[in-house]
């Protein structure tokens, strides 16, 4: 046994209470079945993200013995403290506080994206505050909007909790937003107020996931896409995420992990796409383009071919893909070419899937479900174009799904399960754990294994590539040949593998990237999880079982991808399939920013 | 300059120092020699304490007296900046307060040369360590 | 022989110039012209037994002179040799006259030790320094004594930092020694922000070296090997003569390696500051040195346990550091009979405001303020009555009539309502509205605000704009409840001192002038005559000739009357600009 852990007494709101020295006064309350509101504080315990800034001050109590009252959120516990949370002192501190955040904020929440989300309305409705005091000669800190192809940016409402700028830079590692100005004009922005679109923004969107207020959200994609469905002579063709399906059902009041694949099918139906397909589908091409990749890189590196790049980098997180771009451009013939199951799944409708509707390229519409907001402005990139028409048309996020379904008068709770149409709507247990951490490699091994020994796998389940662990690693043994496996979420983590790959210090021979903590399932376009980590792992949960009732798990097993490779593209990394499937990176160093 | 390796050494410097201030005034012209400190903070400067010193350096030579014109801190007499002490052989110093060029010139002619005070003087209000017991 | 009068003006008010001519004429009719000159000075600060005339060379301190004294000065002392014992200042206690002016309590009122050097020294010369004992405190260190030796002088000597919050310097040090690391630091704090507070940049600029000699004596303490100063960028002569004096300094082996021949090294180098005042609150301040944006962190961690780059680091500002060689060279118990019970040794003050001598003292903790203000400071410019002195900085309280007797020290200035700050003293008099001034204060720290919490970022812009509308006459009763209510919720939910003190002018003036709110909000008057919005010009039908004088120079047509009839003013259009009641040569506007 190691040293016994300290611990202190307290007494918070008349009850005793023991906790392990380091505990904040906020979360032994927790224990206590208190819970005091904050709205700058953020902890995702099993993703090791917290955020405590202490700024918002809502989260004050009195402290005996102490002369003014004390942030909980960051105040630890210490042996015979005595903490009142709601004495007279401490609740007209916080109304008061409250009424100054209150007094720098729009009040146009009717038509504000966040409203019914947003954690400032619900404390002001919590707090029960009914007016604003001198509201009508408080001037508001305004700032100019900014809108990127991802992300809107209404500083008037940020109300510098900071959680957005500890993702941009303790998480991600992106350090495109910090504080700026002093102030009553303090701000969480780009550096020298530059628009988004000319920092080093990946569109991770893991700073919109956090926001607490309208001051960041999504570009808003759906009227288009009602437009599309509006127009008699469009086809419109839909594509879901796999961690879509098991996210959505929390924007109805359905308990988190909650798989409405079924449900989700028929909503989209009745809302008029003409096929509802499954990014999953490109999944399974993705795995077949990428593992055959891996497979050729790792045969040539055995053979003695000094100029292969390993290890192989996944390529299928566009916000991952922009953070290489942006900070290791001398890498970027590292990553797989394969294109994401998104841009996959695009390419493939429009060519394809058009010849065999006969239906033009520009009167096919592909719209993409996505957890994601970085997938918005992958589906723009030009290399992801003919002639100016996107592969991928639209791509909306979970958030804007649910939204759009309950605009269409749709209980997502009371719709039969409908199944997915054929051709593009088939799918494996492989495509499905694209949605998690570790998910892309195992499907991967799941299918290189079987191609590159010739045998039969008699264990699908590589449990040990999952998990929620930042950085993890793991060696598989393909049938002789040890596999050296390098797992990272979030940008930050990723770059600590980076760094060893730049450096030459990486043994592995593949790494997957996921540009979001926990994967797509706790992607930025999801709804949010508020800072609740068990959300995202129930989320995982619900892949995995989604998974494992798959009667088939393993990507090249999936009829549909054969029958393709056959009619279409002949096999993996032809030139055919290199021509549709596979792109190249760019040096985001290098682009000119002009000034605004 | 040499390093000083002690705390014995420190002391035997400071004596040398002082030793040496005091040869530097006799061997000049003990009866006569003037000491002329120009509070030279920010503030001093502000009001316009260079060009009193530059004043007093060039006239001084000009004017044939013999003396040493220094710049130091602030005396805390922001009221009255520029400020000079001024310390006459065997006399206490005295402290002129609002100097522009027409008192320096007194200064010079006034007090320097015929020992006479002039208008401007501050008085002196505080302790030193020394004299504090 | 010399007569010297006092030509300040306080006694400048009350005839000396009378006195002064008068002098010379009797002088020139008894022939002594030559032989006696008669001199006006500045103020010797003892307005209140004013005015002053003072004869030299025998130090004769006559008080409370008239112009017709002159005749008795000039017959009796000058021409007999014998002293005029009415007009010798009586020591209060003994009732005594006082013949002799070195003997005067008065003139020892201050006392400086941080300020020792400054005035006296070429700063930029470091052989002046040790002329004066310098670097001998660091020398007696680092040869006689142990770390725990210092560090209980410097305890036991009850200095108290000068930072602020009056934090025991001798503990901070000791917490600083006891934390193990492998490198720790000093820090200098040199980024002096309150407005009229220069305390620091005198010393800087005047006797860098004691803040260089005294960090290196805190390095040895608290083990540390490399110091640094936080000074602010807007202090460049400060930053040349701190460069010259670490040169100077290295040059001599009392900087760097193996210092005064120990095997102790030490080394300090300088961070500029870019001008936020909040860099000031330590932890801001380390945050800026390591490049981060300066604003504040909740405590603890403190520095001492995490600070410059994570490791212990003890801070101190620059007049704490300027006190500390005195200390270990006279010695605690010598340092510890200066000053109050709980409040040690001598603090400088910055006094500005309406005050005749503005400048720079330094005066022995439980002085008082009246001491300061009255004795020291001169009294009110132009005769005018005391009001107010805000204390502290722009965050401190004002003080009235009532405190003027408060022996100043760290906590009875808490106790009265203020703080000790950084040492800034601003007096206002009667003409000053005491809402716009707590609105002037107001301005200074939304403005200087890092905007990190709520509270200050929003609540003190809220403040500055509820004092605004009752300064405008927009204001109500119920308003004055709510102005107090967000003072004190701001000062209970602040993240640092910056805001948990911000409020204290608003407070105090509630506190201290609430007849002054209420004329502004109920009756909507500014009773100073201070806001614009407040005022209005009136002509006074009596007075006025109808000369049209008024109305010729009124830049917006509000002035109406026909030559020689009475004029009217429409305060509808009149923009307070004031033209008309400078013009008027029949006293006819006034302000109402």
């Amino acid at each position: 046994m190691g040293k016994m852990m300290e611990t202190v007494r307290l007494t918070i709101d008349n009850k005793e209470i023991e906790v392990p020295k380091g505990t904040t006064i906020y979360k032994a309350a927790k224990q206590l079945g208190i819970e005091i509101p904050t709205l700058c504080y953020l902890h995702l315990d099993d993703l090791n993200i917290e955020n405590k800034p202490g700024g918002c001050r809502i989260c004050v109590a009195e402290v005996q013995g102490r002369r003014n009252l004390a942030p909980t959120c960051s105040t630890n516990c210490e042996n015979g403290m005595v903490v009142k949370t709601h004495t007279t002192r401490v609740l007209n501190a916080r109304r008061t506080v409250m009424e100054f955040i209150l007094s720098d904020h729009p009040t146009d929440c009717l038509v504000c994206p966040k409203s019914g989300t947003c954690e400032l309305q619900n404390m002001a409705h919590l707090l029960g505050i009914r007016e604003i005091p001198g509201a009508e000669y408080a001037e508001m800190s305004k700032y100019k909007p900014d809108t990127s192809p991802s992300i809107i940016r209404d500083l008037d409402k940020c109300i510098m909790c900071r959680r957005c700028e500890m993702m941009c830079n303790d998480v991600q590692t992106v350090g495109a937003l910090s504080a700026v100005n002093r102030g009553f004009m303090a701000a969480v922005a780009p550096a020298f107020e530059q628009n988004l679109e000319h920092s080093t923004c990946t569109y991770c969107g893991q700073c919109v996931a956090v926001c607490p207020t309208g001051a960041l959200t999504e570009v808003d994609h759906t009227p288009e896409v009602l437009r599309a469905l509006a127009d008699p002579t469009k086809t419109v063709i839909v594509q879901t995420a796999p961690a879509v399906r098991a996210a959505l059902g929390e924007a109805f009041g359905m308990a988190p992990g909650t798989l409405v694949t079924g449900k989700m099918v028929a909503a989209l139906r009745a809302l008029g796409f003409d096929y509802v397909f499954d990014t999953d589908f490109g999944a399974d091409l993705t795995i077949m383009e990428e593992g055959t990749e891996l497979l050729d890189r790792i045969k040539r590196h055995l053979s003695g071919d000094t100029t292969v790049r390993l290890p192989l980098l996944t390529s299928c997180c566009p916000g991952w893909v922009n953070f290489f771009e942006e900070y290791f451009p001398d890498l970027k013939d590292v990553p797989s070419s394969a294109k994401s199951p998104q841009q996959m799944f695009g390419a493939i409708a429009k060519s394809y899937f058009a010849e065999k509707i006969k239906v033009d390229r520009e009167n096919l519409v592909v719209v993409s479900i996505m957890p994601c907001l970085a997938k918005k402005y992958e589906c723009q990139r030009e290399e992801f174009s003919v002639n100016g028409n996107r592969d991928v048309d639209y791509s909306i996020s979970t958030r804007e799904l649910a939204a759009f379904i309950k605009q269409a008068n749709l209980d997502l709770n009371n719709l039969e399960d409908e199944e997915f149409d054929a051709p593009l709507g088939e799918s494996t247990g492989a495509g499905v754990i694209f949605g998690a951490t570790g998910g892309v490699i195992e499907a991967a091994c799941r299918t290189a294994y079987e191609m590159y020994t010739g045998k039969k796998l008699d264990r699908i389940d590589f449990t040990e590539l999952r998990g929620l662990e930042g950085v993890r690693s793991a060696t598989i043994d393909f049938d002789g040949l040890p596999l050296n496996i390098g797992i990272a979420h979030g940008l930050g983590n990723a770059r600590k593998l980076l760094d060893d790959v730049r450096s030459g210090k990486s043994q592995f021979h593949a790494i997957e990237v996921m540009a979001c903590p926990g994967g797509c399932i706790g992607g930025g376009g999801q709804p949010a999880h508020h800072g609740n980590s068990e959300i995202i792992k129930a989320r995982a949960a619900a892949i995995y079982r989604e998974d494992s009732k798959k009667p088939l798990r393993k990507s090249h097993e999936n009829p549909f991808i054969i029958k393709l490779y056959e009619e279409y593209l002949g096999h993996p990394n032809s030139e055919k399939a290199h021509h549709l499937l596979h792109t190249r990176y760019f040096d985001k160093k290098k682009k000119v920013i002009v000034k605004q | 300059m040499s390093q000083i390796k002690s705390l014995a050494d420190l002391r035997k410097k400071r004596e040398e120092i002082k030793a040496e201030m005091d040869t530097r005034i006799k061997a000049i012209d003990p009866e006569n020699h003037v000491q002329i400190k120009v509070a030279m903070a920010t503030c001093g400067i502000a009001a316009g304490a260079k060009e009193i010193m530059e004043f007093f350096v060039e006239q001084l030579d000009r004017r044939n007296i013999q003396g040493v014109v220094t710049q130091t801190g602030c005396m805390g007499y922001c009221y009255a900046e520029p400020t000079v002490e001024i310390t006459l052989p065997g006399r206490e110093p005295v402290v002129y307060g609002f100097v522009d060029l027409k008192r320096a010139d007194q200064i010079i002619e006034k007090y320097i040369k015929e020992g006479e005070l002039i208008d401007g003087i501050i008085p002196v209000n505080y302790e030193t360590i020394d004299s504090k017991e | 022989m010399h007569l010297l009068v006092c030509g300040g003006t306080g006694c400048h008010a009350s005839e000396s110039d009378a006195i002064l001519w008068n002098l010379r004429d009797e002088l020139e009719a008894k022939g002594l012209s030559d032989k006696v000159q008669v001199i006006l000075t500045g103020c010797f600060g003892f307005c209140e037994k004013g005015p002053i005339v003072k004869v030299m060379p025998d130090n004769t301190f006559y008080v409370q002179v008239k112009p017709d004294d002159a005749q008795a000065i000039v017959e009796e002392h000058i021409i007999k040799g014998r002293k005029i014992t009415r007009l010798l200042y009586h020591d209060p206690k003994t009732k005594e006259p006082v013949g002799d002016s070195k003997h005067m309590g008065f003139f020892k009122k201050q006392l400086r030790i941080v300020l020792r050097n400054c005035g006296f020294i070429n700063p930029e010369n470091i052989d002046e320094y040790i002329a004066r004992d310098g670097y001998e405190a660091l020398g007696q260190v680092l040869s006689e004594m142990t770390p725990e030796q210092v560090i209980e002088i410097i305890k036991d000597s009850g200095h108290r930092g000068r930072g602020g919050a009056g934090f025991p310097t001798g503990f901070k040090w000791e917490i600083a020694r006891r934390n193990k690391s492998d490198e720790k630091y000093v820090v200098c704090n040199a980024d002096e922000g309150d407005p009229g507070a220069f305390m620091d940049r005198s010393v800087l600029e005047g006797d860098p070296h004691s803040v260089l000699e005294a960090m290196t004596i805190c390095g040895y303490s608290i083990g540390a090997s490399k110091g640094l100063i936080y000074v602010r960028a807007e202090y460049p002569l400060a930053i040349h003569r701190l460069q010259v004096a670490i040169r100077q300094a290295h040059e001599y082996g009392l900087l760097g390696k193996n210092i005064l021949g120990t095997d102790f090294s030490f080394d300090i180098s300088l961070r500029l500051g870019a001008g936020a005042f909040v860099c000031g609150e330590e932890t801001a301040l380390i945050h800026s040195m390591e490049g981060h944006r300066g604003e504040p962190t909740i405590k603890p961690p403190f520095p001492a346990e995490s600070g410059y780059r994570g490791k212990p680091t003890n801070v101190n500002n620059v007049e704490t550091f300027a006190s500390i060689p005195v200390i270990i060279l006279k010695g605690a118990e010598w340092y510890k009979r200066i000053g109050t019970e709980k409040s040690k040794g001598t603090k400088v003050f910055a006094l500005a405001g309406k005050i005749n001598n503005v400048g720079l003292i330094e005066v022995p903790m439980g002085t008082t303020l009246r001491e300061v203000i009255f004795e020291i400071g001169g009294g009110i410019r132009n005769g005018k009555k005391f009001k107010a002195v805000q204390t502290g900085g722009p965050s401190g309280g004002c003080l009235t009539e009532k405190h003027l007797d408060v022996p100043i020290d760290f906590d009875n200035l808490v106790a009265a309502g203020s703080m000790m700050g950084s040492g800034g003293m601003i007096v206002m008099d009667e003409d000053d509205c005491m809402v716009s001034v707590a609105k002037y204060f107001l301005d200074f720290t939304v403005e200087e605000s890092c905007g990190k919490c709520s509270p200050c970022r929003i609540g003190n812009k809220r403040l500055y704009e509820l004092l605004n509308h009752i300064c405008e006459g927009k204001g109500n009763v119920s308003d004055l409840d709510r102005l107090r209510n967000m003072s004190l919720v701001i000062k209970d939910t602040s993240l640092c001192g910056l805001g948990q003190t911000s409020p204290n002018p608003v407070l105090s003036t509630l506190d201290n002038f609430m007849d002054e709110y209420i004329a502004h909000v109920r009756d909507k008057k500014c009773p100073a005559g201070k806001c614009k919005d407040l005022m209005e010009y009136y002509i006074i039908p009596e007075n006025c000739v109808g000369c049209t004088a008024c109305a010729r120079v009124c830049p917006v047509n509000a002035i109406s009357g026909e030559r020689k009839e009475i004029h009217y003013i429409n305060p509808e259009v009149c923009i307070k600009c004031g033209a008309c009641m400078e013009k008027c040569k029949f006293d006819a506007i006034i302000i109402r």
